[in-house]
């Protein structure tokens, strides 16, 4: 049962400060950007004290929530009066309670961590200040998105997180790459947030606000139509899987990381991307009431595992197979949340997780390709673990994590999935954890084949000759965000899962999880988890520690029919091309050729038409005063005419 | 006889007239016709000053008469001016304004 | 008829006299005849007397139709004044300008004939079907103490701004018309050997036209003998001509007229009927081109 969170309580104290978590990083951006270049030299320092100071502010907002009772956690603050029209009234408002704290400090948190490592990894680059300001911008954009008390402030937040993550992932935009996969990320999304847009339409068309407390109300009290209910989850999904990267949107999360690598930990992989999660999470009232929705999440987040897995171990750039890691783990998330209310909580406890250890990977990632000259190819690696030994360590962390070694986060929070999924019972019950126990094993055999190839076996690089590389460990700025990620990525999971303290934690707003009869006992799912697991790694190495890898990937013709789909995204790009962008191009070019022939023939026409007729009707101007006595003759003759017609009858 | 006849010859005498503007070129004689019009338009005040047994009618055409001898003393004059800048009382000679 | 018995009462005027419907009758054609001819002559000379007689017809009928006043205003100021000035600027024009009655803008003649005859059948036709049984009160007793008298009255006293606007109208029209007829001397004044000067040296004839009408009994440089058609009949005169059978070829400015079709043809071309003479060698004088 999901209680519904009607009314909140209002934000005094300590609280009443909650709008300064978006206000720090946004004056931070607007400072950066208003400021210009002669805030150059110190900008990256102002960026990243905003992001710290809108931390600690988070951090003082968690300990005082805890000082409250558990029921009376949710506050709200009013700001101001956004829309104030007749029967249209959308308040600005924040909405602090369990779940969004756990947001803000994981945004906070693991933000501040990624601006300190831009610190190093952006030094030598001229626009490190504009990469501060964009960083800033999106923390503050994703606060509005996950503090916002109504769906309006949700979607402003969710079309800022677009708009900085556009404008990221095109930081480097001389590189056709970069500024294609902006745009990519930016239609795609596109596409999710129009079914956000009519979504929210639809609440008010039905609820007559935008705000949560009474559109959940609504949803609770069962005022809804079964359908338009439906339509209203489904369309919210929509806009979900838009923004992360979900079935059958996921094509432009691999393409955004062409951007530099702390965006892809930051927005790609630990937060912008889990907003879809956040999504179904806090609309869960809405989900909680259509069956056949919360049906079509677990589908996408099952299709999705599944998807990343297979490209994952496909692709040799390293952030490409971290970018199908977080698809196929953000698909588990959305597998747990799609379980309903016993998910909730698991599914926001891996989301937490992830954001740690994926940072974490990613921040690795990241100093690897720094330390290699930017060359992202893993089989250009090779034995770096003696270079990097720091980097080896907490990536190892990360990696191990992801993969679920025991007492380590994955383990806590991806098992728990796997165990609800069967725990659903039936026969779907049973596909569902089984789909879930295979992208397991399939995540540890790609990510050891990714840990295997970077860090182990024969360097593929040589420090002589003409690709001569100088591997070095990365300077403290960035090997000190890593330390701390991977700390969070060994203790988060156990800390959650530690006497239910994060199920207990959001139960007020996730709802109690009902603890279903167990398919399999826990030991036994866990031992069957882990012997899938160590499968995966033992084929991974047995494939490249065991055997040399080669230095090229063997071309198309030489393996399997699911390796070439596998490289070439399940040929996503393809049907998108075909689907979408061919006959969105057609109808331009008709639309175009109409517009030309069309409306410009009209335009044109009558023009050359009018003119024509006017070159035509000049020539009646013969400067004949006869002429003109002439017409004026004609003239009162039809006059005279028609007034004997009308006088005479 | 019925004195509406003097209408209908008025009728007649002003078509006349008209046809005279549109066909001659000759500034003088189109400016005569014009006279001819106006004339015609007398004729025509005078017979209704006769219908309707009142002198409006004739004080009407009086004026007309008037007015017709300004309106000469003026066209002429620009006819003259004309003549004397074109060397021609063509009126098809003045085109200039045109397309 | 009890309605004609009242009319009659009423001291209606129901029917003219038989004196006027004769002169009526006799005068009208000979306007309208007037008017067309007016309108159809080549001669603007001859287009302004016919209009003098065209005047000369509505003067009666002003007579006729109990308006004295008008009948001699408009034989003293429209016969006499306007046309005397009108033949005074046709002079000062040039007599010789002879009007081409070749129609030069394309459709003129027909929309003026078209639109002519559905004006003339607009207004004939309506008013003959309006007028018919309907008949005038007459002047009797409006002019019972003079027409003369009876329109001073009115005109200075219904009528008195009327007719101080008007006279106002006809003072601006001879101020207007000083200004438009004013020139200005361009260098100091022109004396008679400077006249004389430019006289021989344009080239131009050296003695004065002679005067219309004058038939060319000799050719001589004075008088040039010319054809009807306007031709020089000899190179008699002062500029070397052409041979006598040989037509000299339009005037300057009427160049497709008929003028130049005379000697071929033998006889008077149509135009110049009233002129004719079957002697080709009797040349008509004033119609020429030559200035």
């Amino acid at each position: 049962m999901s209680p519904a969170p009607v009314h909140y309580a209002a934000a005094s104290g300590a609280f009443s400060l909650s709008w300064l978590l978006i206000a720090l990083p946004l004056a931070g951006a607007a400072v950066l950007l208003l400021g210009g270049r002669r805030t150059d030299r110190f900008g990256h320092l102002i960026g990243t004290l905003a992001a710290l100071a809108s931390f600690v502010v988070g951090v003082v907002l968690f300990a005082a929530m805890l000082g409250r009772d558990g029921d009376d956690r949710a506050l709200s603050q009013h700001l101001f009066s956004w829309i104030p029209v007749n029967g249209f009234q959308v308040d600005v408002g924040l909405l602090v309670d369990q779940l969004s704290i756990v947001f803000v400090l994981l945004i906070t948190g693991v933000g501040t961590l990624i601006h300190i490592y831009s610190i190093g990894y952006m030094a030598h680059d001229p626009a490190r200040r504009k990469f501060f300001a964009y960083m800033n911008l999106f923390l503050a954009s994703m606060l509005l998105l996950v503090l916002g008390n109504n769906f309006l402030s949700l979607y402003a937040g969710w079309e800022l997180v677009g708009l900085s993550s556009y404008l990221l992932i095109k930081f480097w935009e001389y590189k056709p790459a970069a500024a294609t996969a902006a745009n990519k990320a930016f239609y795609m999304n596109r596409v999710g947030d129009v079914g956000l847009a009519i979504a929210i339409m639809l609440m008010f068309a039905t609820v007559g606000s935008t705000s949560y407390a009474d559109v959940f109300g609504a949803a609770s009290a069962n005022v809804i139509g079964y359908g338009t209910i439906t339509a209203m989850a489904l369309l919210l999904l929509l806009g979900a899987c838009g923004k992360s990267g979900q079935f059958p949107l996921q094509a432009w999360l691999p393409d955004a990381m062409e951007g530099p690598t702390p965006i892809s930990a930051l927005i790609h992989a630990a937060t912008m991307v889990t907003a879809g999660v956040y999504l179904i999470v806090r609309a869960g009232p809405i989900f909680d009431e259509t069956q056949a929705a919360r049906t079509v999440v677990v589908i996408i987040g099952a299709a999705t595992i599944l998807i990343g897995c297979v490209i994952g171990c496909a692709y040799d750039d390293i952030k490409k197979v971290l970018a199908y890691s977080t698809v196929s783990q953000i698909g588990y998330m959305f597998l747990a949340v799609g379980l309903g209310p016993a998910g909730y909580a698991i599914g926001i406890m891996h989301l937490l997780a992830h954001g740690f250890f994926k940072a974490g990977l990613f921040l690795g990632a990241g100093s690897v390709i720094h330390a290699m000259d930017d060359d992202q190819d893993l089989r250009h690696y090779g034995g770096l673990w003696r270079k990097m030994p720091i980097t080896w360590a907490t990536f190892g962390l990360g990696f191990l994590a992801i993969i679920g070694f025991p007492g380590l986060s994955g383990y806590f929070t991806k098992d728990r999935i796997i165990e609800t999924a069967f725990d659903k019972g039936g026969t779907s019950g049973y596909l569902l954890g089984s789909i879930a126990l295979l992208g397991a094993g399939i995540t540890a055999f790609y990510m050891s084949r990714l840990f295997l190839m970077t860090f182990h076996g024969k360097p593929r690089w040589s420090s002589e000759g003409e690709n001569a590389r100088h591997p070095h460990e990365s300077p403290v700025t960035m090997t000190g965000p890593m330390i701390v990620l991977a700390v969070g990525s060994t203790f988060a999971g156990g800390l959650f899962v530690l006497g239910h303290s994060m199920q207990d934690w959001l139960e007020p707003v996730a709802g109690e999880g009902v603890e279903g009869v167990h398919t399999f006992s826990p030991l036994v799912l866990t031992l069957l988890t882990l012997v899938v697991v160590v499968g995966g790694f033992a084929a991974a190495w047995l494939r490249y520690q065991a055997r040399p890898v080669e230095a090229t990937a063997r071309p198309d013709s030489e393996v399997t029919l699911v390796t070439v789909a596998a490289r070439h995204d399940l040929f996503a790009n393809t049907f998108n091309e075909t689907v979408a962008m061919r006959p969105g191009q057609y109808l331009t070019r008709f639309l175009v050729w109409l517009d030309l022939v069309g409306v410009d023939g009209f335009v044109r026409g009558s023009a050359a038409g009018i003119g024509g007729l006017s070159g035509r009707m000049r020539r009646l101007q013969t400067g004949f005063v006869r002429s003109y006595a002439l017409s004026m003759l004609g003239g009162a003759v039809l006059m005279v005419g028609a007034l004997l017609l009308v006088w005479g009858g | 006889m019925n004195p509406a006849n003097y209408l209908i010859l008025a009728a007649l005498l002003f078509t006349i007239g008209t046809a005279g503007v549109l066909i001659r070129r000759n500034a003088i004689v189109v400016f005569m016709s014009i006279e001819l019009m106006l004339n015609a338009a007398n004729l025509t005040l005078v017979t209704f000053s006769r219908i309707h047994g009142t002198l409006d009618g004739q004080v009407m055409a009086f004026f007309v008469m008037v007015v017709a001898a300004a309106e000469v003393v003026i066209g002429l004059a620009i006819i003259l001016s004309i003549f004397r800048t074109r060397r021609s009382a063509s009126v098809d000679d003045v085109n200039l304004l045109k397309y | 008829m009890n309605h004609a018995v009242v009319l009659a009462a009423a001291g209606e005027l129901t029917s003219t006299s038989t004196g006027e419907a004769v002169t009526f009758w006799i005068l009208a054609p000979v306007a309208v005849l007037a008017a067309l001819a007016m309108i159809l002559v080549r001669s603007a000379v001859h287009s302004a007397l016919l209009l003098v007689a065209n005047l000369f017809c509505v003067a009666v009928f002003y007579l006729l139709e109990q308006a004295p006043f008008l009948g001699f205003v408009q034989i003293i100021v429209y016969a006499g004044a306007i046309m005397v000035l009108f033949l005074f600027v046709l002079m000062l024009v040039g007599v010789d300008s002879s009007d081409s009655l070749v129609e030069t803008i394309r459709g003129q003649r027909l929309g003026a004939v078209i639109f002519g005859l559905g004006f003339a059948g607009l207004l004939v036709f309506p008013i003959g079907s309006a007028i018919d049984g309907v008949h005038g009160k007459g002047l009797e007793s409006a002019n019972a103490g003079g027409n003369v008298q009876a329109i001073g009255r009115l005109l200075f006293s219904q009528y008195f701004f009327v007719f101080e606007a008007v006279s106002a109208l006809l003072v601006v029209a001879a101020i207007g018309t000083m200004v438009l007829g004013h020139r200005e001397r361009e260098g100091g004044r022109i004396n008679q050997r400077e006249w004389m000067r430019r006289r021989f040296t344009e080239g131009r004839q050296a003695t004065p036209l002679p005067g219309p009408g004058v038939f060319a009994r000799h050719d001589s440089a004075d008088t040039l003998g010319l054809l009807p058609g306007g031709g020089r009949a000899s190179g008699i005169g002062g500029i070397a001509g052409t041979a006598p059978e040989s037509p000299a070829n339009g005037g300057p400015a009427d160049d497709d007229d008929g003028s130049g079709s005379g000697p071929s043809g033998g006889g008077p071309s149509a135009d110049d009927g009233q002129l004719g003479g079957d002697d080709a060698a009797l040349a008509h004088v004033g119609k020429g081109e030559q200035r």
